[in-house]
């Protein structure tokens, strides 16, 4: 195998792992049985995901400006997504939204 | 594989659609319209109209979903229903029968893609082949816009104007409103993070801004998407810092002359372009080549758009945060 192919299954296997994550995440998101609990999956594989995906394409990418551009975006992503998530789950907090797992089970919807 | 993924987000649309008709929750609403302006954002980039998906993400999915939520804050969240909601027999028949017309009408309509549907035959190979002689710039789209249809871009430019004033003229002048209410808008000044976050990426949104504004003759962008950058930038920052902060940066005395001096500018262009001998908007005859000309009537024109769409939005936003408690 010469290096572009090797290249190219790398990253296939990273974005797949990527897929996996944000699927892990969307489940998450969609199961968990409280608000929190429910942010954390999908903030936690919010920012797996995107490391695994766009690392795989910066692999693949034809130019160097492309891989530099497709870089950006990851530093871009890893310093928003957890800002957003932070800031939600603040806002829910101070909007009187207590953890549904805090004290005991039956609470959780 | 990109045919699977229009229709995927095809389907997605529909559903998004039928959630936020569904939907008596407007925060609710607002948040699906923002994932709806996204989607469509995604299906224009999948057919290459890189221009338009940049416009609607960032006007669309970001510009909107803010404002919305500003006027929201003036409202109730909930939907106000009617008594039982049942369904009406003449709506549900026009609607109907409307869509089973739009359907049939399809089914006359080139298929996608097709080489020999008629808006590849007529103007499009026209303009691909005479931009670059014309103007000499390798985005057409741009082109288009600014030069060949700058009639239009000037009306737009107008409905951007009027609808600014049409905001300030419903909710009243952000100075006077804020006035009359005790100085408690803070921001989020007490919230390390997002303001640490903010203060770095803030400087990156503008300098993009002005990126897509001054390289939109080269690459998608121009002054819609440029303005709608900048207002998003000042529009965080406000957020962030609290309005008196933000209007310490750009006062509404600033604002105002942005809105009608982008609108003038452009304008402007047209008739510098009449007293030096063309017609109106025709750039050719504005510097000492055709092509140049074009270049500069292209550029400053933009100038105008990206100004008086900054100005607009800002406006608006400050308009409805002045009413309000945010």
């Amino acid at each position: 195998m010469d290096v572009a192919t090797t290249l190219g299954w790398l990253a296939a296997i990273l974005m797949l792992i990527g897929a996996f994550f944000t699927f892990v995440g969307g489940l998450g998101a969609l199961r968990m049985p409280d608000f929190y609990t429910r942010m954390h999956a999908a903030s936690l594989t919010d920012s797996a995901g995107p490391i695994f995906i766009l690392i795989g394409l910066m692999l693949i990418s034809e130019t160097w400006l492309v891989a530099i551009k497709v870089f950006t975006i990851l530093v871009f992503l890893l310093i928003t997504g957890p800002t957003a998530s932070n800031a939600l789950a603040s806002a829910s907090l101070l909007a009187g939204n207590k953890p549904g797992l805090a004290n005991d089970q039956s609470e959780a919807e | 594989m990109v045919e699977i993924l229009n229709i995927f987000i095809m389907l997605m649309l529909v559903i998004t659609a039928l959630a936020m008709v569904s939907s008596r929750h407007l925060f609710v609403t607002v948040m699906l319209s923002g994932i709806f302006s996204l989607l469509i954002a995604a299906s224009f980039l999948l057919l290459d109209a890189a221009d338009v998906a940049l416009t609607e993400a960032a006007v669309g999915a970001g510009i909107s979903t803010v404002l919305f939520l500003g006027a929201l804050a003036l409202m109730d969240v909930e939907e106000t229903t009617r008594g039982v909601r049942r369904i009406r027999m003449v709506s549900l028949i026009v609607v109907a029968v409307t869509t089973i017309f739009i359907v049939h009408a399809t089914f006359y309509m080139p298929a996608f893609g097709d080489i020999n549907a008629p808006i590849h035959q007529h103007v499009a190979p026209w303009y691909i082949q005479h931009v670059p002689i014309h103007m000499d710039i390798p985005n057409i789209v741009t082109g288009i816009l600014g030069s060949y249809r700058g009639y239009d871009t000037l009306g737009e430019v107008f409905v951007v104007f009027t609808a600014g004033i049409g905001v300030l003229s419903i909710l009243g002048d952000p100075i006077k409103n804020r006035q009359h209410r005790p100085a408690h808008n803070r921001g989020l000044r007490h919230y390390l993070i997002p303001r640490l976050v903010g203060r770095m990426l803030i400087p990156f949104i503008i300098l993009f801004g002005l990126y897509v504004q001054f390289h939109g003759e080269y690459s998608p962008g121009g002054g819609f998407q440029a303005g709608a950058l900048v207002a998003a930038a000042i529009i965080l920052y406000a957020l962030l810092e609290g309005e008196d902060k933000a209007l310490q940066v750009i006062p509404m005395r600033v604002l105002y002359i942005m809105m009608a001096s982008g609108a003038l500018l452009y304008g402007g262009v047209g008739v510098a372009a009449l007293l030096m001998g063309g017609n109106f908007l025709d750039y050719s005859v504005l510097a000492s080549t055709p092509v140049a000309g074009q270049q500069w009537g292209i550029l400053l024109i933009e100038m105008g758009v990206g100004l008086t769409v900054t100005g607009v939005l800002i406006t608006i936003f400050h308009a409805f945060a002045a009413r309000s408690n945010l």
